[in-house]
């Protein structure tokens, strides 16, 4: 086992049992006793033991190899030629870790009639583009993205390498960690730059209910896939200028193994994304039947609102995937939100609580959202969203 | 597939920020109980045999049998201290370790994710370890002639419609199927499959590519998450006056 205790050398002092996020060490006698299946090897133990009776074994660090490494990169997903939000986030997140580090910030843009872009992610902090723009690169597929990626890193040896945590990233990034043999942290919510110059990654787990600190420490460079909508974009600056640099790839047909025959989307026509919009009702079990739904989509429309749900109803088929908000959903953090009969599980929370405002509306006036709602009204839904709907009403009218 | 704690049912000791796992029941990852599901459907529309692998404590077997019970034909189960701690590129080249040495196959299908660590990492790192392409967040499979795979993939947006020669490695997201509830015939049936148990010897990776010691990543400090505040919460005896203070609220906050 990779956790050693010296009971010897344990005073018995109990610090490490209070320090123990996971319930893995008890009192056994004037000792501590470890039980290691709750045990995660987190180490916050070993860091508070005064007379470093617990250790772990832990892998050593060549700091040498490790200060080859230099510069952010941070790649940047397009979809049919245009950029995601989410690459303006990670530039911009970027473009603070480059300056903690006084290194260079690099974005990495690959896809097909893309070129054009270049200029916005230097408008937005980049200090250079290195821009992969072929044919093969028109659909995503696993087996060309992870060439262009890994062959560009390994050569270039930046210190970091972020991307955003979409389908498409989150396929694309374990990839590249493994053949690489790098580590990889997926879906991270906080990013910083410790002392020592390591990237510090910051992950919710256990559904939310916990959140973990995550480094590599051993190999560069340290790679994280980045949650959508946690960091805002910067605001452009069109005079900022930056070197664009435009790279070919050989990628012979056969090393594409998948084939994208179709694309379908899904977000049907009237139904705004929920990730995008500046406003969201979303809407719970309190619904009761698809056909209230009505209800929430009228309020939306009055707002220019996208309609969400959360999972329950979801999984019911009364909102399409696209619409879920929460840990297994979208993460979202629009200005407004408005939670009509959602109780406001853990699950659901991790997906919204970053948003600016955010108004429940429930008949339980124990449910957990009221205790992040800025504004709760404890009633029946049924009678509110009406008479808040003409309220609404009155208010434009008098615009 | 991956033993999990009912994360819905983790608690969070107010007083000490402690995750209160006692009494959390494990089970089978839901996600993973999809990939399982589509496995056996799969072998009953077209013959084979349907493999089960996990890494975990020595408890996890009890989410294989849940799985031989649902209509796997056998189990694997890699177990040892020296697995413990792993991250996902240790799982990864643990599992892909076993999975290479069971060759020939058609399909890996891994759950999407776990509910407990929520990276979705796992499965595509196997399919790099066993240099087979991947689709992941797979709602749809169709076996084409027995060369192919054509499967819906789950995007952003909706789906896409991608094909690709066998073998590959699918992650399998809610909508693939409702995985079937094991009968008792199937309960009783499971125990008498076999269930091959195998330690790091003989797996026969080297010590610094497995547990702890094998992992890229380190977990430095976990933490409870910061608690948004609520604001105001009023009863809405009267439905109109709530609504209208409402109105008034976010008029004054200017978002509407």
């Amino acid at each position: 086992m990779t956790l050693l205790y010296d009971r010897e050398t344990c005073t018995g002092c109990m610090l490490c049992i209070k320090v123990c996020n996971f319930g893995a060490i008890s009192k056994d006698g004037d000792k501590v006793a470890f039980d290691l299946d709750k045990c995660v090897l987190c180490g916050s133990c070993e860091e508070v033991c005064p007379v470093n009776a617990i250790e772990i074994e832990r892998r050593t660090v060549d700091k040498e190899k490790i200060a080859e490494y230099r510069d952010v990169w941070v790649y940047c997903e397009t979809t049919d030629g245009r950029l995601r939000n989410v690459a303006l986030e990670l530039v911009t997140k970027g473009r603070e870790l480059a300056d903690k580090l006084g290194e260079h910030l690099v974005a990495l843009l690959i896809g097909y009639q893309v070129e054009h872009l270049a200029e916005h992610l230097v408008h937005h902090g980049a200090d250079k583009v290195v821009v992969i723009d072929e044919e093969v690169f028109k659909d995503y597929t696993t087996d060309a993205y992870t060439i262009a990626v890994t062959s560009l890193i390994a050569p270039r040896k930046p210190a970091v390498v972020l991307f955003g945590a979409t389908n498409n990233g989150r396929d694309l990034a374990p990839r590249v960690a493994a053949r690489l043999g790098l580590g990889l942290t997926a879906d991270c919510t906080g990013l910083d730059i410790d002392d020592e110059r390591q990237l510090v990654q910051t992950r919710p787990a256990f559904g939310g209910n916990i959140m973990a600190e995550i480094l590599c420490p051993y190999t560069r460079p340290q790679m994280a896939t980045v949650r959508p909508n946690v960091f805002k974009p910067s605001e452009p600056d069109p005079t900022r200028t930056g070197e664009v640099e435009r790279v070919n790839i050989n990628i012979n047909p056969v090393q594409v193994r998948t084939r994208v025959l179709e694309k379908v989307r899904e977000i049907t026509e009237g139904m705004r994304s929920v990730e995008e919009a500046d406003i969201v009702v979303s809407s719970g079990r309190g619904i009761k039947d698809p056909s209230n739904l009505a209800l929430p989509k009228e309020l939306a429309d009055l707002l220019g609102a996208a309609v969400g749900g959360s999972r329950p109803i979801v999984d019911l088929g009364w909102l399409p995937p696209t619409q879920q908000v929460g840990q297994s959903g979208r993460t979202i953090c629009p200005r407004l939100y408005i939670a009509l009969g959602i109780s406001g599980a853990i699950q659901h929370l991790a997906g919204m609580s970053s948003s600016d405002i955010i108004v429940a509306i429930n008949k339980d006036p124990e449910a957990p959202i009221f205790e992040v709602a800025d504004f709760g009204i404890v009633g029946d839904l049924f009678e509110v969203v009406p008479a808040l709907i003409e309220e609404i009403k009155k208010l434009q009218a008098t615009r | 597939m991956k033993q999990v704690p009912e994360v819905a049912e983790v608690k969070i000791n107010p007083e000490t920020g402690t995750l209160i796992r006692d009494g959390v029941p494990s089970i089978l990852n839901p996600f993973d109980e999809i990939a399982v599901e589509a496995a056996i459907q799969l072998k009953e529309q077209h013959g084979g045999e349907v493999i089960v692998i996990t890494m975990g404590p020595p408890q996890a077997k009890d989410a294989l049998y849940k799985a031989l019970a649902m209509g796997a034909d056998s189990a694997v189960h890699l177990t040892d201290p020296r697995f413990a701690g792993a991250d996902t590129w240790a799982t990864a080249r643990t599992l892909a370790k076993q999975i290479g040495k069971m060759k020939p196959f058609d399909l890996v299908i891994c759950g999407k994710q776990a509910i407990d660590g929520d990276t979705a990492q796992v499965g595509p790192e196997i399919a790099e370890f066993l240099g087979i392409p991947q689709i992941c967040y797979v709602r749809h499979i169709e076996l084409e002639d027995g060369k192919h795979v054509k499967v819906h993939r789950e995007t952003d947006e909706g789906y896409e419609v991608v094909r690709a020669r066998l073998p590959v490695l699918l992650t399998a997201t809610k909508g693939l199927n409702e995985p079937r509830l094991p009968n008792i015939m199937g309960i009783m049936k499971a125990k008498k499959k076999p269930l091959e148990v195998v330690d790091a010897d003989t797996l026969g990776l080297p010590e610094d590519e497995i547990g702890l010691k094998g992992s890229p990543t380190t977990v430095r400090k976990v933490f409870p998450p910061e608690k948004r505040k609520g604001g105001m919460k009023i009863e809405a005896e009267d439905p109109r006056e709530a609504a209208r203070k409402l109105v008034e609220f976010l008029a004054k906050k200017g978002v509407i």
